[in-house]
């Protein structure tokens, strides 16, 4: 379903990702690793058509369409889903009233009928449940005040609502305790099915204890330098970023 | 010229300044030789300097018609909100309208309706309040208000009472308003530990009519009282408006201000608050989305003369095409002030490159032991925050609008009263759909 090819952006000046080849096919959950620096938001910023960033060569193709060539929003639409890294603070609209304008729209791209008020309040109410949230949250202007945790579980919230069919998470891991950390973890796990794909950003292999990959890629300099399957997080978690930097810079046909 | 103007307005010999009660006369006579002296603001006044008054100054204006237009009900509609149960004055250029208004059941001693008709009874409130609080002596327009005012909204609740049910003071203009000019004149007042809230709106049948309106609201806020007090200016794009809101607040009083400000070709709002015990809270909020090439204006004045009161202003403005907004907070702090606590914040958002804003903070702080602190800004959008909410599906226009929404919304939900809350967001949300092409349904 999502096809990358020699993909290489700028931010700025500056290359940061500088040839990412990856495809992620139906159901399947994709760590994408690596060190600070190393390209990994950028990938998932790119994939989402955040403007910061510049692509300079290469493709993406999501469900056989140029992704590339879409608004933000006309990825949004098709179903693709960005989990920030850092959720953005909206003071003076409610949760509830930004989550249903955002449903309302993707439900408009794809030629159906709006919700109304009434009819959302139940559909949220059984979403509320996959990140253990009451009520009380949708009240709240979006982020606005909210913790580190309650802005990434907002996140997931969204992605239950929003049912993307790719969705990307960002360090959704950063910043949040066990607890939190378990909850919004939970409630990916509970979004899995067979037709939605996951490519999921972190720094730490903790997140993967809880949500278990099929791949593992590590990313060094904007290039992926090691794929595998789940027990590479483990190795990279006992030998470190350095080992991978040392190994990708080996003589070719030496990596996965 | 002055005198000219006078004459013009039917002040000097007219039924006005004789109208009303005997102790009252003076007071006009007073007012309009004032005016005569001063005349309109000279443009390097600093009070005035980036208020371009003069198409009221050169305007040749004539004197509103005494009788209120007949309007039918159904015209007034889309400017009435609130609930069956709540009192409203309407005002047609001016003049009351009997058949328009509705003046509910009331609390016993209560009283609410038309100021000229209260004149005609001359009550013990209006010999101590009307013309007392706000001052004529650095003002022309107040002095030509004084002088020559027909009419207006009066709100008396006596002590210890609580008026639930809101007053809405509607001034509606009609195609008779062109080339006149309105003096509205408003009294509230909210006795020892009484509660009010009242809404006054200034709108239009005709949003291209021409005319000058001059109103001067009092307000006297006795101890203990509280008193929410909402405005919605909504002149026709063309019209001149220029305002006065005194407000005098005595010992453990709470007075709210919220100053919404869309119409007008050049519209001013001075509010002027005077703390005058102690233990004194006042909230003034504001509003003002521009367009066109129109200019609004809100001089806002506080008065710390007294210790322990406390002072929280926040005015935000939304500015399209070439238009431009003022903002003037001035917070005095007396000696005696000690351990006031103010802040002012004045946030602007711009929507196009050619749009301008003008804001100063001045603050004159005379006590040692304060914590005054003040703000401005003036930006765009976020862009960051718009990308969040089209990565959630939202087109860039309609996010555009949610965002300038968000912006607003957040002053609005300041405004204790709910369905002043909900008229207001519904005024915002239609003004942005009305300035982005169409609406989210115009996205196909």
């Amino acid at each position: 379903m999502l096809e990358i090819r020699d993909l290489r952006a700028t931010a700025g000046d500056k290359e940061i990702l500088r040839g990412i080849n990856l495809t992620v096919n139906p159901g399947e959950v994709h760590a994408v690793m690596g060190p600070n620096g190393s390209g990994k938001s950028t990938l998932a910023q790119v994939l989402a058509g955040h403007p910061a960033y510049r692509v300079t060569n290469g493709s993406v193709s999501y469900d056989g369409k140029d992704l590339l060539d879409m608004e933000p929003e006309e990825r949004a639409q098709a179903g693709v889903f960005l989990a920030f890294q850092y959720p953005v603070e909206i003071p003076g609209v409610s949760n509830a009233y930004f989550l249903r304008a955002a449903y309302n729209e993707i439900r408009k791209a794809k030629g159906l009928e709006e919700i109304d008020s009434m009819d959302f309040i139940d559909l949220l109410e059984e979403k509320l449940r996959v990140v253990e949230w009451g009520p009380e949250i949708m009240s709240r202007a979006v982020n606005s005040g909210f913790s580190g945790g309650e802005k990434k579980r907002n996140e997931i919230l969204q992605l239950a609502v929003l049912e993307p069919r790719l969705a990307v998470l960002d360090e959704t891991d950063s910043g949040l305790d066990i607890d939190a950390l378990r909850i919004v973890a939970a409630g990916v796990n509970k979004l899995r099915s067979p037709d939605r794909s996951f490519v999921v950003v972190t720094h730490y292999q903790r997140l993967l204890n809880y949500i278990i990959p099929d791949f593992v890629h590590v990313l060094s300099n904007g290039r992926i330098a090691m794929s595998g399957g789940k027990d590479l997080a483990l190795e990279l978690e006992a030998k470190g970023y350095e080992w991978v930097e040392a190994a990708a810079a080996a003589p070719a046909g030496a990596g996965a | 010229m002055s005198e000219a103007v006078l004459q013009d307005l039917d002040i000097r010999a007219g039924a006005a300044i004789a109208d009303g009660p005997e102790w009252l006369e003076p007071v006009r006579r007073a007012a309009a030789d004032r005016f005569a002296v001063i005349g309109f603001p000279a443009a390097r006044d600093e009070e005035w300097r980036f208020t371009p008054i003069a198409p009221i100054t050169r305007g040749i204006w004539r004197p509103s018609p005494g009788v209120a237009a007949r309007v039918p009900a159904d015209r007034l509609a889309p400017f009435i909100f609130g609930q069956a149960e709540w009192s409203t004055l309407v005002f047609v250029n001016g003049a009351y309208s009997e058949a328009l208004s509705r003046v509910m059941d009331l609390p016993r001693g209560v009283l609410v309706g038309s100021l000229a008709e209260a004149l005609r009874g001359d009550g013990a409130v209006l010999r101590a309040h009307l013309t007392r609080h706000a001052p004529m002596e650095g003002s022309s327009f107040t002095a030509l208000n004084t002088a020559g005012f027909r009419d207006g909204g009066l709100v008396h609740v006596p002590a210890g009472l609580d008026l639930d049910r809101p007053v809405h003071f509607v001034y509606l203009t009609t195609a008779d308003a062109e080339g006149t000019a309105i003096h509205p004149r408003n009294l509230i007042v909210v006795e020892r530990g009484a509660h009010a809230s009242v809404i006054e709106s200034y709108v239009t049948l005709v949003p291209d009519a021409v005319y000058w309106t001059n109103p001067v609201t009092e307000v006297a806020a006795a101890a203990g009282s509280w008193l929410e007090h909402t405005r919605i200016q909504r002149e026709s794009e063309r019209a001149h408006h220029v305002a006065l809101t005194q407000v005098d607040q005595q010992r453990d009083s709470h007075y709210r201000s919220f100053s919404m400000a869309m119409g007008g070709a050049l519209a001013r709002h001075n509010l002027h608050v005077r703390l005058n015990d102690e233990n004194i809270e006042t909230l003034m909020y504001g509003l003002y989305l521009t367009r066109g090439e129109q200019v609004v204006d809100n001089h806002t004045a506080i008065f710390h003369d007294q210790p322990n009161c406390r002072s929280w202003e926040v005015y935000k403005g939304v500015l399209d095409d070439r238009s431009r907004a003022v903002f003037n907070g001035k917070v005095f702090v007396r000696p005696e002030a000690q351990k006031t606590d103010a802040k002012q914040t004045n946030r602007n958002l711009l929507l196009s490159d050619w749009a301008k804003v003008n804001t100063k903070p001045q603050l004159e702080i005379f006590a040692d032991d304060v914590k005054c602190t003040h703000g401005a800004t003036v930006g765009r959008l976020d862009d960051v925050a718009l990308f969040y909410a089209r990565s959630r599906g939202v087109p860039k226009e309609a996010a555009e609008r949610l965002l300038t929404y968000a912006f607003a919304a957040e002053v609005i939900e300041e405004v204790a009263l709910e369905p002043v809350r909900n008229e207001l967001d519904r005024l915002v949300l239609s003004r942005l759909e009305a300035q982005r092409g169409g609406g989210a349904a115009g996205q196909g």
